[in-house]
């Protein structure tokens, strides 16, 4: 990446790979991968989920300087579970349920039941947005061309 | 003037129901559904999305099926909802050469590491009405080959280890934010960016071809168009470090100028860049050039009188809800204003007949 990333410890580094595959995630399959837990520990909101905006920067020329392209739509809370652990949810658009997902699995893989989660949701996750970009790349790759250049007539 | 009037409740309500009626349109056919529009009509959405100036896709649909697919209407509608937003923070700057590239084209190399892929394109269709759409039907699969994840380079990176054109400054300064702050001239590179990238696509696109037909005169190659998806990070402060929060499909054009070289400069490369929303090519192609002619000051060559050349013609006149909202306003009631230069212009007729009338009793008299 552009800016030098601050080294990041690896509990770090896990938790914002996590949190990327919870923002991109498909808030239907989720939810279906949340509510397959079984019971979810209680929790308290310390923020309730507010939609807002992240203003996406672009760089001119590709590699220069920032500027301001348009804002993105940005779900975002906080809750700490009932057993002290923080979860944050960040998603993309303006699902507050899904935000509550993202925060519930953020929390949980802080716990005693990381291993589990990462299993039963993250993986699946992981998965299902890897099987896109692949499916994508697979039809971008069947239109690559090969052009000629022809010699033009000397008249 | 617009002065305010009073009354007219009853009408308004009414004219708004049947809006919605006539929205609705003939009951026997099948509602369009949001969804609908977001995925076949995409490149509306994407229009929406990048002059709205606010990347969701489903609210773009939303906007265009409530103004009937008047998308200038519905830029209007999702820019007042960009408002309503609270701002989280923002982006790093999006590393474009990350891009999970769904169509990448150079014009200006053959052969270029990462090849040439034309993706989802109109390029080399006839522009033949297609029947077979105005009945269903079951869609052949598109063909799959084998698929690169590595990330494709950028062309210019190429030119650039020549040393053939002109670098980009990697600096991380804070840019300007034409929604924070009013747009005040002469703007720097950064704002000029914003504006064009929220600009009108046809306002752009016609900027950009008098550009090419030597209003201003450069002659712009496409040294790279690339559409794909790029992730989003943001710094959380609750954490400490970015996290990526979305990815957003983007367009990005980069074009190449040949260029003589002036007192400040020598003779290389220039470059103008495009970036936008979704799969939005012509409007990334038009800011690029439009960018490139807008930097003529800097690059130190001659500014003509074309309009393209003319920052304050250009970036105050680029944005269609401004140009909307002052044009569309002269249709509602200015009763009062018009009322007062009718006064004028009889009296100014009635000065004149008292003129002449004069005269000619001084020259009768005579």
């Amino acid at each position: 990446m552009g800016k030098p990333q601050r080294s990041l410890t690896p509990e770090q580094a896990a938790r914002q790979t996590w949190m990327g595959l919870l923002a991109k995630s498909d808030a239907a399959q989720l939810a279906g991968l949340v509510g397959a837990q079984g019971a979810l520990p209680a929790f308290d909101w310390l923020r309730r989920p507010e939609i807002g905006g992240v203003m996406v920067r672009g760089r001119m020329g590709g590699s220069g300087a920032p500027f301001n392209l348009g804002e993105m739509t940005v779900t975002r809370c906080s809750l700490r579970l009932a057993t002290g652990e923080v979860g944050h949810g960040y998603v993309q658009g303006r699902d507050k349920v899904q935000a509550e997902h993202a925060a519930l699995v953020d929390a949980l893989m802080q716990g005693p039941r990381a291993d589990e989660v990462r299993d039963t949701v993250l993986d699946p996750l992981e998965a299902a947005q890897t099987e896109i970009r692949t499916a994508r790349a697979a039809k971008a790759a069947a239109t690559k061309v090969d052009f000629f250049t022809m010699v033009r007539g000397e008249d | 003037m617009y002065v305010a009037v009073k009354g007219g409740e009853r009408a308004i309500d009414n004219a708004h129901a049947w809006l919605a009626e006539e929205r609705r349109g003939d009951t026997s056919v099948a509602e369009l559904t949001v969804p609908q529009i977001r995925e076949q009509l995409a490149l509306a959405v994407n229009r929406v999305m990048t002059e709205g100036s606010l990347y969701d896709p489903d609210l773009a649909a939303l906007a265009i099926k409530q103004s009937r697919g008047d998308l200038i209407e519905a830029i209007f509608l999702i820019r007042a909802y960009r408002t309503t937003l609270p701002r989280i923070g923002h982006s790093e700057p999006v590393e474009t050469d990350t891009m999970a590239c769904d169509r990448r084209v150079s014009a200006t190399f053959k052969d270029v590491p990462g090849g040439q892929v034309l993706g989802p394109t109109f390029d080399y269709t006839h522009r033949l009405l297609d029947f077979k759409l105005m009945a269903e039907g079951e869609l052949p699969a598109a063909a799959e080959g084998e698929p690169r994840l590595e990330p494709t380079p950028h062309v210019t990176s190429f030119l650039n280890k020549e040393g053939l054109i002109q670098g980009e400054e990697h600096a991380e300064v804070m840019p300007p934010d034409l929604t924070r702050e009013p747009l005040e001239l002469p703007a720097n590179r950064a704002l000029r960016l914003q504006a064009l990238t929220r600009g009108d696509e046809g306002f752009i696109l016609s900027m950009a071809y008098s550009t090419q037909r030597g209003y201003g005169n450069s002659h712009a190659f496409v040294g790279e168009l690339r559409i794909g998806k790029v992730a989003v990070e943001m710094e959380v402060p609750e954490l400490g470090f970015a996290i990526e929060v979305g990815e957003v499909e983007l367009t990005e054009c980069e074009t190449v100028n040949k260029f003589a070289g002036s007192k400040v400069e020598p003779p290389q490369f220039t470059r103008g860049y495009g970036l936008t929303f979704g799969q939005t090519e012509r409007k990334a192609i038009s800011m690029a050039l439009v960018d490139r002619s807008l930097r003529s000051k800097e690059l130190g060559v001659e500014v003509s009188n074309s309009p393209a050349h003319d920052e304050e013609f250009v970036l105050y006149h680029c944005d269609n809800i401004q140009a909307t909202g002052f044009l569309e306003h002269i249709k509602l009631p200015h009763y009062v204003d018009f009322q007062s230069e009718m006064e004028l212009v009889r009296k100014m007729r009635a000065e004149i007949a008292e003129a002449e009338a004069g005269s000619s009793v001084k020259e009768a008299a005579e």
